[in-house]
């Protein structure tokens, strides 16, 4: 039983009924990482996605540049209990990335610059739903969390949104990557507080 | 190797605030009443929780500062600028306020005079990196042990010094070196500046007998000055090392 | 120099809850690059999920633990093997 700390309320707030169950309102935004951060130049940067039959599909820095970009504005919600709402990002659609890409898989596997992967159902990363994130908030996102680009899935916990993403593999049968073998939930869905295994 | 022994499960403890003491402008040490603690070793450190009256609840370590004293536990807490916990302990906080701890913890950054012999020990602490290797001064004293200790402190400023009183009792014992990183005061013999090659030759324990090194301080403090013991000729299975800083998420 | 870390120290409270005996001050090789040091000397990321520890040498992930209500998972696959001190049975 915890005791209640006397005039200590912590720095995160609740009680917006737009948050999923468990969520604390944050104004700033939290950087976790598992790791150190990589310091990528773009002109280094690689993104491929690569089909279960071994096809791979690469972009350059200019590549992706050069393809038409959005700019969604969503809120994150992060496992660790934080959820920062309007963000807003510039982007490339993933629904734009798999234009040219024949595949019959039913699940990604993300993997990133670092060695950090995390997994979701295909069908997750398109219709509008998924994002290879490049500016937060007007500016070239910062390496603390995840620039060059990341993943940005907004409508999961934001361990899903790998930063420093550097590409995706599609497979035929699901393959949980580094915080689903270690606890948490497979699809890590919010709204239904997919936290952990079971939940 | 420090030596495992087989402990009881870890709980969390009810702890009550039984006296504070300012130590500088940003800092104090809470005098905890632990009823049931265990005891502990020079070093460890324990887990605190804070919970709010909503349930959100933030856990944070401490190096425990104090040598071991029946149910009394002291920890120093250094606020944090922006930080979540270390305001709440440093300038909320009061005498009789229960808060939970769970330890202690931590068996290898440990000082344990009844294991130590004659070995030499050197002590190297950045800002509050000082507490647990206070600690390991305090209980040295307590137990009347001979080990010839050093200490290497380096400190923002005068101000921003821990124990400073209590540390010139202890001058002769522990051979204290000061280094002021932003401002030195008046008379001090070096300039303001970080600890480097000149001052680790000229100020800890010479390689040759083998001191046992403790570092303590924040990360980059703590790895440019294991990194300065090694270039200094101290085998690097003798410097034992910890690191804080302000990290740590909710419970 | 990078400071977004700590070291294996701070997560002997998080250890102790699982295992009779101190963690950190046990010895394990890594698997990746079979560098030996203690728990203690791990590279620790603590502003996550969950905790990770990292090789001192290498940077290969060492142990993941994460704590959920009720339970808790703890990965041990970049470790082959964890050398303890231990005191002969009485």
């Amino acid at each position: 039983m915890a005791t209640v700390s006397r005039g200590f309320f912590g720095r995160r707030r609740s009680g917006d009924p737009d948050l999923p169950p468990g969520q604390y309102l944050v104004t700033d935004f939290p950087v976790l990482s598992a790791g150190p951060t990589p310091r990528l130049r773009t002109e280094d940067w690689e993104f491929t996605i690569t089909t279960e039959t071994g096809e791979k599909h690469a972009w350059d820095w200019a590549a992706l540049m050069a393809l038409p970009a959005q700019t969604p504005t969503v809120d994150l919600h992060c496992v660790t209990k934080w959820s920062k709402l309007g963000t807003s990002w510039r982007g490339v659609s993933l629904d734009t990335l798999f234009e040219d890409v024949e595949s019959a898989a039913e699940y990604a596997l993300v993997h990133s610059y670092g060695g950090y992967t995390t997994n979701l159902p295909l069908q997750d990363l398109l219709d509008g739903q998924a994002w290879i994130a490049y500016e937060f908030e007007g500016e070239p996102l910062e390496p603390e969390h995840g620039g060059p680009a990341r993943l940005l899935v907004p409508h999961l916990y934001l361990w899903k949104s790998a930063k420093w993403v550097r590409g995706i593999q599609l497979l035929h049968d699901d393959e949980p990557g580094f915080w689903e073998t270690a606890g948490y939930h497979n699809y890590g869905d919010p709204w239904r507080e997919q936290r952990y295994w079971g939940d | 190797m420090a030596r495992a022994t087989v402990l009881g499960r870890l709980t969390w403890r009810v702890a009550t605030v039984a006296a504070l003491r300012q130590e500088t402008p940003n800092a104090r040490t809470i005098v905890l009443d632990v009823p049931g603690w265990p005891g502990h070793v020079a070093g460890q450190h324990v887990d605190v929780r804070l919970t709010a009256p909503d349930g959100y609840s933030a856990q944070r370590s401490y190096s425990i500062a104090s040598a071991a004293d029946g149910a009394r536990v002291e920890l120093t807490v250094e606020l944090v600028p922006d930080g979540e916990v270390s305001p709440y302990l440093v300038e909320v906080l009061e005498v009789g306020d229960r808060i939970d701890i769970r330890g202690p913890v931590g068996g290898w950054f440990v000082w344990d005079p009844a294991r130590a012999d004659a070995t030499p020990v050197q002590l190297v602490a950045g800002g509050s990196g000082i507490v647990p290797l206070m600690a390991m001064i305090r209980t040295r004293a307590a137990a009347g042990s001979t080990a010839p200790f050093r200490l290497l402190y380096s400190v923002r400023e005068h101000s921003a010094m821990l124990y400073a009183a209590e540390l010139e009792t202890h001058a002769e014992a522990v051979t204290p070196t000061y280094v002021y990183t932003r401002k030195a005061p008046g008379g001090h013999p070096r300039p303001a500046g970080r600890i480097d090659a000149g001052l680790v030759r000229a100020a800890a324990w010479p390689p040759d007998r083998r001191p046992l090194c403790f570092v303590c301080g924040p990360t980059g403090f703590v790895e440019a000055a294991a990194d300065l013991l090694v270039a200094a000729g101290h085998d690097p299975a003798l410097i034992r090392t910890e690191r804080f800083g302000p990290t740590g998420g909710p419970a | 120099m990078s400071t977004d870390h700590l070291d294996g120290n701070a997560a002997a409270g998080a250890l102790r809850e699982i295992f009779t005996t101190d963690l950190t001050a046990a010895t394990g090789t890594c698997a990746s690059c079979g560098n030996v040091a203690t728990v203690a000397q791990a590279v620790l990321y603590t502003n996550a999920p969950g905790l990770v520890g990292r090789c001192p040498g290498c940077e290969a992930v060492l142990f993941r633990l994460v704590r959920g209500p009720g339970r808790a998972w703890l990965d041990l696959r970049g470790v082959t093997c964890l050398e303890f001190a231990l005191p002969d049975p009485s």
